[in-house]
């Protein structure tokens, strides 16, 4: 097998393909439309690349939707589908709100004690889930579903509840600040701080016209450990066992229910953690009132379907449809184009079997190179 | 009170139609081994369909007709990704949740000068007409005519599926695709039939929503009761009538949640309004139990594989 054709099968010219098929199709869709695709894609290029704060702000986006990705990876490494990572993510939200509103310790204790309250809310609704699916055998896809719009409504409760309404507002209080984790969120207000950025101007752009904060750290360290779990460790193993194969994995004695909702419980855990991170790290540090689902939780999914459920290509892929979302808004036309765009790319990642016929063409084309020169010789 | 009743059950029907028809694809879809997640999106794109082709020939029943067709091509792209390229159903119907309303809302802003929403478009038209029963106790019964659509569409699909040799062909495949294959049923045609079929279906349900209920397209007139209509789907346990009781079980919360919210109650709105969600959940521990799914639901069939 040539390497062109090893490439062809593997799953990175899938994604690139998908991508590329993506970007074809939302040209002649813009196109039909009346609009110059050169100019929508110069556009969304501009929007990425055009200054160092769009850069950082494609960072500042990745974030949650890295930590989603993982979530639905991880849940469908081990045979369940988390189409729940948006409730847990606001659910995390909410949490994490509430614990920061109200209490007023020292940054060094704030910021996990923060954390942990959107971990473990997260974790508590994803667990909730899975008990179900493990003690009662109800499809975690409803019960996923319904749990959305119970936090979504959740969320809208607690923004509009006399202890934590901000008056005249259609948010909740701010946590306290020591629940901040930007970037050196203190200094670079400091005297000390501006004096220093003003010499770098690209810096001082990104330090104080962004909320450039450590969740993106966070979340691509959260990405190793959970692919370390899933593969070198007895756990994953054990959670992978009863994904692949739940009756195998009970006759070899692991308890199936168990894992189905500790695998539940972890991957709640991360949407938590991404709804958290947005509280601590991104203004206006609170939640707001919703309107309408803000599909972090979706979003993850695709970061994971393209990283073909791989929690490591997760970092990859969440920063392409960051990049997407972010340089999206400065395109010219509706900007509908690049939900357009993400599905078809989406769409294209569920189907495997391009690529390969492709491969198994040039395959061909060489057995008759090599069957004509044999004939020669002969 | 005899009247709050009436609207109680006006309201229910009312909310319950454009889940029917989005349940019933779904069971057409799943019964034949293709699971369906893409539902939101088709019923998105029915929804501007149908807001669409109403407004612009002046005929709902057009605009009706033409939601259909669209979500049956929109439910083509889900039929040649897991029928024809065996893909992951799942990740094809996540895609078209994502694709189609995008292409719903760039449509709808390319056609209406670049607002999000249609303007007001004729409605289909009540069964007793605009004023019928109107002063009387039962003027909430006087539903739009897609209620009795969706009751009708319910009653055929029921009958097919149970009562006609085409019927048995569907729940074959749909348990057991290889052994139908055996005895020549074209499985990849009965499959495309079926998710067509579903998308026609969820696009009917989008329209009675924007041509039935309310009377024009907007961002949120669907939100999320596509989601809900699969909730259904396996709440009916994949049969027409289950689907269409569950459907009448999620009408019937969301009535509660109007009538109560209307009233002196002390209940914030906030929490009534996950009353129909949490509802469902005990609905599902209570009643339900293990709800089993078709064999094949979901798995790809590739001619001559094991």
């Amino acid at each position: 097998m040539s390497k062109l054709e090893k490439f062809l099968r593997g799953r990175l010219a899938a994604a690139i393909a998908a991508v590329i098929i993506g970007f074809a199709i939302s040209a002649v869709v813009l196109a039909a439309a009346g609009y110059s695709p050169v100019q929508a894609f110069a556009q969304l290029f501009r929007g990425v690349f055009g200054k160092p704060k769009y850069m950082a702000n494609v960072f500042i986006k990745a974030t949650p939707i890295l930590l989603t990705g993982v979530s639905v990876a991880f849940a469908f490494k081990t045979g369940l589908f988390n189409i729940g990572a948006e409730g847990q993510y606001i659910v995390g939200t909410v949490l994490a709100s509430i614990v920061g509103i109200k209490l007023h310790l020292p940054m060094p204790l704030q910021v996990p004690i923060v954390l942990a309250a959107g971990i473990l809310g997260g974790a508590a609704l994803g667990a909730f889930v899975g008990w179900l699916k493990a003690k009662f055998g109800i499809h975690e896809v409803i019960t996923s579903i319904m749990c959305n719009w119970i936090a979504f409504y959740l969320c809208n409760y607690v923004v509009m509840s006399d202890t934590f309404h901000k008056p005249n507002s259609n948010s909740a209080l701010p946590v306290s600040s020591s629940s901040y984790t930007m970037i050196l969120g203190n200094w670079k207000k400091s005297a000390e701080g501006k004096a220093f950025l003003k010499g770098i101007p690209w810096l001082r752009e990104i330090m104080l016209k962004t909320d450039l904060n450590y969740g993106f750290i966070i979340a691509v360290l959260v990405a190793i450990a959970i692919s370390i779990v899933l593969t070198r460790t007895k756990l994953g193993y054990e959670l992978r066992a009863v994904g692949f194969n739940r009756d195998a994995a009970r006759f070899s004695g692991i308890s199936v229910e168990r894992n189905i909702v500790l695998s539940m419980l972890i991957a709640g855990a991360i949407s938590g953690l991404a709804g958290a991170l947005t509280i601590t790290g991104i203004s206006p540090h609170t939640i707001t009132l919703l309107a309408a689902m803000e599909s972090y939780g979706f979003n993850g999914m695709s970061v994971a379907f393209i990283a073909a459920s791989s929690p490591l290509g997760c970092i990859p892929s969440s920063l392409l449809f960051a990049s997407l979302i972010y340089g999206g808004m400065s395109v010219k036309a509706p900007t509908e184009i690049i939900n357009i765009m993400i599905g078809i790319i989406v769409f294209f990642t569920a189907l495997p079997g391009i690529m390969p016929v492709l491969a198994n063409r040039l395959a061909k084309q060489r057995r008759e190179r090599e069957a004509a020169a044999a004939g020669k010789e002969a | 009170m005899f009247a709050n009743l009436i609207l109680f059950l006006g309201i229910t029907l009312m909310y319950s139609t454009p889940l029917v028809f989005g349940a019933l694809g779904g069971v057409i879809s799943e019964r034949s081994g293709v699971t369906n997640i893409g539902i939101e999106g088709m019923m998105v794109v029915g929804a501007i369909a149908a807001a669409a082709g109403s407004y612009f020939t002046g005929n709902p029943w057009i605009g009706f007709l033409v939601a259909g067709a669209c979500g049956a091509l929109v439910a083509l792209l889900h039929a040649v990704a897991s029928v024809s390229f065996a893909a992951d159903q799942t990740v094809s119907g996540v895609a078209i949740n994502m694709l189609a309303p995008g292409m719903a809302i760039f449509a709808c802003k390319r056609l209406f000068d670049g607002a999000a929403m249609s303007p007001i478009a004729p409605k289909l038209p009540k069964i007793l007409g605009e004023n019928g029963l109107a002063g009387t106790p039962f003027a909430s019964l006087n539903v739009n005519v897609t209620t009795v659509l969706a009751l009708l569409f319910t009653a055929i699909m029921w009958f097919v599926l149970y009562k006609t040799k085409w019927g048995l062909r569907v729940r074959a495949v749909g348990e057991h695709p290889a052994a139908a294959d055996t005895l020549g049923i074209d499985v990849y045609k009965v499959r495309y039939v079926c998710v067509l079929l579903s998308g026609m279906l969820a696009g009917f349900g989008g329209a009675s929503m924007t041509i039935g209920i309310i009377s024009q397209f907007t961002q949120t007139a669907i939100s999320g009761h596509g989601f809900i209509a699969m909730a259904a789907v396996i709440f009916g346990k994949w049969t027409p009538f289950g689907a269409y009781g569950a459907c009448l079980l999620f009408g019937f919360t969301q009535a509660l949640v109007i009538m109560l919210g209307g009233g002196d109650f002390v209940v914030p709105s906030q929490i009534l309004s996950m009353l129909p969600y949490a509802m469902t959940i005990i609905v599902l521990i209570l009643f339900v139990g293990r709800s089993v799914a078709p064999k094949a639901d979901g798995v790809p069939y590739v001619k001559g594989s094991r």
